[in-house]
């Protein structure tokens, strides 16, 4: 093949065209790639949890409660809201949706998790609410204060949700309650036992 | 605009250039290692609500504390519970698998009636209506003929109320056949009777004793309550001693601080010769020996003759040098052994080859009970008692019709109980009365928690006498070798899907209770053994009826159990705390009130091995191993996959040979070679072993299952089929530890 001859174009198209390349790529990794990577989805009832926590006597743990075994709850099972919402209890549009369609037919209400974790990790609530005390906030965040539930976002590839990653794309993060990978587990971890290394044991079991 | 190659290029480096500060590279690569750990084709058990169940774990007598982990109704991981006071956290191999014996494919998944012949694996599924009516039917038309006691029983224990409903059921029916599966149990319950006058099982204080001395128990191997004993031989590190005499360098003998080979088979002897030192040296306990102890000197009885006592009876006999040349253990040795043992401040011996899984012949078993004896520890700390058995079952006396009774007053199939020195159940008895039809034919045997076709020895003459018996019913909830046998399989739920009373695990020493409780619901179309019995008992009707008032079995256990009902469900297990074995002058219910060493020197001396020394030179043991599950249940895949391939290599069961007797006759390390015994003959593989006695070979118990699934199945051999039953002419058990045999080249 034969380059030699050929005429070069201006020096500025070249540099034109790296912009155009370089621009492209950016806004398809920051805009584009994170409105494919996740799925969006509603939670099948809007739940109002600052409504819930100013009527509870126990905070979070009225309704995410510590069973006898020691073993955590989560989220509570249709049985559970039952106990107060046999029938409706107020005026709200979604209660009564809550009401007609679930606690009627008998079904479970199928939430979507915010911060499931694989499989192979092994998370015992009782060891960091009860044992080291810590707010369900510092992993959580303030979602004892929200009025609605966020759109949940799926990660079309993992299936997890986004929360685990962090809505931040580039994994940045501000709050503790940020993002929920295994570093930030270890980062945690590493400052509460002065930089003791935990085995991979206690939690991938 | 007409893009040229080196604009194109530069589009390109921009592109790669822009992509690298953005995040999607580092996202994409971590989310594609995540996708593939998620590949649609991985098993991933369903997510759900998390919750932990605590039962008791029953698949073998150790009764271990168990806390299940549970993903809504599915079971996912066994541990054990900590604080409990029979395993504090611990657990063994088979019961951290035992998920796989629940959910595997070897479990019965509902009634089964033989289709083909015996053994074919042949079976027509039959609803739990049609297999009741059947079962009712064939009972019903025995007990018509007058053939009541014809039918028998063989169970896995006799205690609690599964094995009491049964033997209730044939005291109502008409048969004092209740059977159970033969281990080293009976040899310490006959020692307890004969020289405690106690109905007791055995219970073993070694948290505080200071030396073991275990003639071949494996107490790292799962002799007596399994993870018990693997406590206590941790707790006795640095502590006290532990000896191990054994022909083999087993596990426990080589975490022991003191193996002493023998010739197999001699342990009794060994046991009167560490007497004698202990006599010789006047070391042995005076005021035990002295006040509550008969026939220790000699006497002049009634006639005024004079009797031989223990102590110049074993003087006279038990010289160490003739024990050495027997035991093949040196007098300096024994003497020393001797010495260190009456001298420790709590010292104990323990009976039974391995896991105790077979009986000892009455001389060994009460020859190693008068070490005991000798040194005092008797109901003291850090030794050994007799615990009584469990009273929480009072059920009023079952009726009897007039059949009952005539049925009752035939003998038993087995001759058991027919003088003060047979043992309580004679298991290996019935395969001759089976094969003989004497004292009369078996019409009927119902099997529960056993797999007598696998674990007893000499299986093709087990077999045989099956083949005699008419109507086989097996409890099984698996195909297990006996269940393949049967002609009608009744599943009982399984153990981590039922309630069941558990009383004292085997070898502790304060008596308990525990509570077995559902962890999951059954998982097929299974019943409880004794809602089977509640139910033909009503269909016979009469007083058969009479004797099973309840609605269902868990009515009945509840009942049972009474207060103790609602506090097994909070905790498990109920310890008598305050029990005390109770003081050297209240322990004895003897004739004289004292441990009488006398019954010893009634009998006669060491049971030997079938097969001449001519065409057999060598001598064939079993060992155990807690890699292989060898009673009732056999081993799930992963405890398979654990056993080492110097026991199992492909399917090939190894044989162990001392590299001396290896030498002799030319056999090499891996070659294979053929085993030969009066029993039978088969190829095996050769690992010369310098851990065991020359002139014995030495083959694991558990292998050789032809039932099962593919993981277990067709691996290695069954050493009961190369080994005879020989009774103990005493007891009637089947004392045989070993057989003759013969390797040869293949
Ligand atoms: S020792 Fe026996 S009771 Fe304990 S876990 Fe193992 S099999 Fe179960």
């Amino acid at each position: 093949m034969d380059g030699k001859g050929q005429e070069s174009g201006p020096r500025g198209i070249l540099v034109l065209y790296f912009f155009i390349g370089f621009t492209i790529s950016v806004i398809i990794g920051w805009i584009i790639f994170p409105k494919l990577l996740y799925s969006q989805k509603k939670q099948p009832i809007d739940f109002n949890h600052a409504l819930h926590v100013e009527s509870v006597a126990e905070g979070c743990e009225s309704c995410h409660f510590f069973r006898e075994d020691g073993s955590f709850s989560g989220i509570p099972k249709l049985a559970q809201c039952i106990e107060c919402h046999e029938s409706a209890m107020g005026e709200n549009p979604e209660e009564a949706k809550f009401v007609e369609e679930y606690v009627a037919k008998g079904i479970e209400v199928p939430w979507l998790s915010y911060s499931r974790q694989p499989d192979c990790v092994f998370f015992s609530h009782a060891a960091h609410i009860k044992m080291a005390e810590l707010e369900c906030k510092i992993c959580h965040g303030p979602i004892g204060e929200s009025e609605h539930s966020r759109i949940y976002e799926e990660n079309r590839l993992t299936g997890y949700s986004r929360d685990i990653w962090g809505k931040n794309i580039a994994g940045i993060k501000q709050n503790s309650w940020d993002r929920m990978k295994m570093d930030d587990c270890a980062e945690c971890h590493a400052d509460m036992g002065g930089g003791r290394k935990d085995a991979c044991f206690v939690c991938h079991k | 605009m007409k893009i040229d190659r080196r604009g194109f290029l530069s589009l390109g480096v921009g592109a790669a250039a822009g992509i690298v500060v953005t995040p999607l590279p580092w996202k994409l690569t971590d989310d594609l290692s995540i996708w593939t750990q998620n590949w649609p084709w991985t098993p991933v058990p369903a997510d759900g609500e998390k919750a932990y169940a605590k039962s008791v774990c029953s698949l073998c007598p150790g009764g271990c504390g168990i806390s299940v982990r549970k993903v809504e109704d599915r079971a996912i991981k066994i541990e054990g519970i900590e604080g409990h006071p029979v395993n504090d956290g611990g657990i063994c191999i088979l019961g951290l698998s035992g998920l796989q014996t629940l959910y595997g494919p070897t479990r019965v998944k509902q009634p089964l009636m033989r289709s083909g012949n015996r053994g074919e694996g042949r079976w027509q599924k039959v609803d739990w209506d049609t297999a009741l009516a059947e079962i009712t039917k064939r009972l019903a038309e025995i007990r018509k003929a007058g053939q009541a006691h014809t039918v028998a029983c063989v169970a896995g224990s006799d205690q609690g109320t599964v094995p009491q409903l049964l033997k209730r059921f044939l005291a109502a029916y008409g048969s004092s056949n209740f059977i159970r599966t033969p281990s080293i149990r009976d040899s310490y319950e006959l020692a307890f009777k004969t020289m405690q006058g106690s109905e007791a099982s055995a219970g073993f204080d070694l948290f505080n004793s200071d030396f073991v001395l275990s003639f071949g128990s494996g107490v790292i191997e799962g002799w007596g309550s399994p993870v018990y004993m693997f406590r206590a031989n941790s707790e006795l590190r640095g502590k006290g001693k532990i000896v191990q005499i054994e022909p083999r360098l087993s596990n426990t003998a080589a975490k022991s601080d003191k193996w002493v080979p023998i010739n197999p088979g001699t342990e009794a002897v060994l046991a009167l010769g560490l007497a004698h030192e202990i006599i010789k040296e006047s070391l042995y306990n005076k005021e035990f020996v002295e006040k509550y102890a008969a026939g220790f000197e000699s006497w002049e009885d009634a006639k005024g003759q004079k009797q031989k006592g223990f102590k110049d009876w074993v003087l006279e006999n038990y010289w160490p040098a003739s024990v050495a040349n027997i035991t093949g253990v040196k007098p300096a040795v024994i003497h020393e052994l001797a010495v260190s043992f009456a001298k420790a401040s709590k010292p104990v011996a323990l009976c039974g080859r391995g896991q105790g899984n077979t009986p000892v012949s009455l001389f060994e078993s009460m020859a190693i009970h008068a070490l005991n004896a000798l040194v005092g520890n008797i109901n003291q700390k850090g030794g050994i008692s007799a615990v009584p058995f469990a009273d929480y079952i009072n059920w009023p006396k079952a009726p009897a019709d007039a059949v009952a009774e005539a049925g009752l007053q035939q003998p038993r199939i087995d001759g058991a109980q027919s003088d003060p020195f047979a043992s309580r159940y004679l298991l290996n008895r019935v395969v001759n009365a089976a094969e003989s039809g004497k004292p009369y034919a078996l019409q009927a045997l119902l099997v529960w928690e056993a797999d007598p076709i696998y674990t007893l020895s000499g299986s093709a003459a087990v077999k045989a006498a099956f083949d005699k018996i008419p109507f086989v019913v097996s409890f099984s909830s698996h195909m297990n070798e006996t269940a393949q046998y049967a002609d009608l399989i009744l599943p009982d739920h399984f153990y981590l899907e039922r309630y069941q009373d558990i009383p004292t695990p085997l070898g502790m020493a304060v008596p308990s209770i525990s509570l077995s409780r559902p962890v999951v619901k059954p998982q097929f179309d299974t019943k409880y053994t004794g809602d089977v019995l509640i139910q033909v008992a009503k269909g016979i009707g009469g007083n058969l009826a009479e004797a099973m008032p309840w609605k269902d079995y868990e009515q009945c256990l509840k009942e049972t159990l009474g207060d103790h009902w609602d506090k097994l469900n909070a905790k498990g297990m109920l310890i008598a705390e305050q029990y005390q074995p109770p003081a050297w002058d209240k322990a004895f219910k003897t004739a004289s009130g004292k441990f009488e060493f006398c019954a010893l020197t009634a009998i006669g001396e060491t049971v030997s091995i079938e097969g001449d020394k001519e065409s057999y030179p060598l001598t064939l043991i079993p060992y155990d191993s807690m890699r292989l599950a060898n009673g009732f249940i056999g081993d799930p895949p992963f405890v398979i996959k654990t056993v080492s391939d110097r026991i199992l290599k492909k399917k090939d069961i190894f044989v162990e040979i001392n590299p001396e007797t290896a030498k002799q006759y030319g056999l090499a390390d891996g070659k294979s070679a053929v085993l030969e015994t009066p029993r039978g003959s088969a190829r095996v593989r050769v690992n010369v072993f310098e851990g065991i006695v020359p002139g014995v070979i030495a083959m694991p118990r558990g292998l050789g299952h032809k039932a099962y699934d593919k993981f277990l199945a067709g691996k290695g051999l069954n050493v009961n089929e190369f080994i005879g039953s020989v009774e103990d002419p005493v007891s009637g058990l089947d004392a045989a530890w070993g057989i003759r045999a013969k390797l040869t080249i293949a």
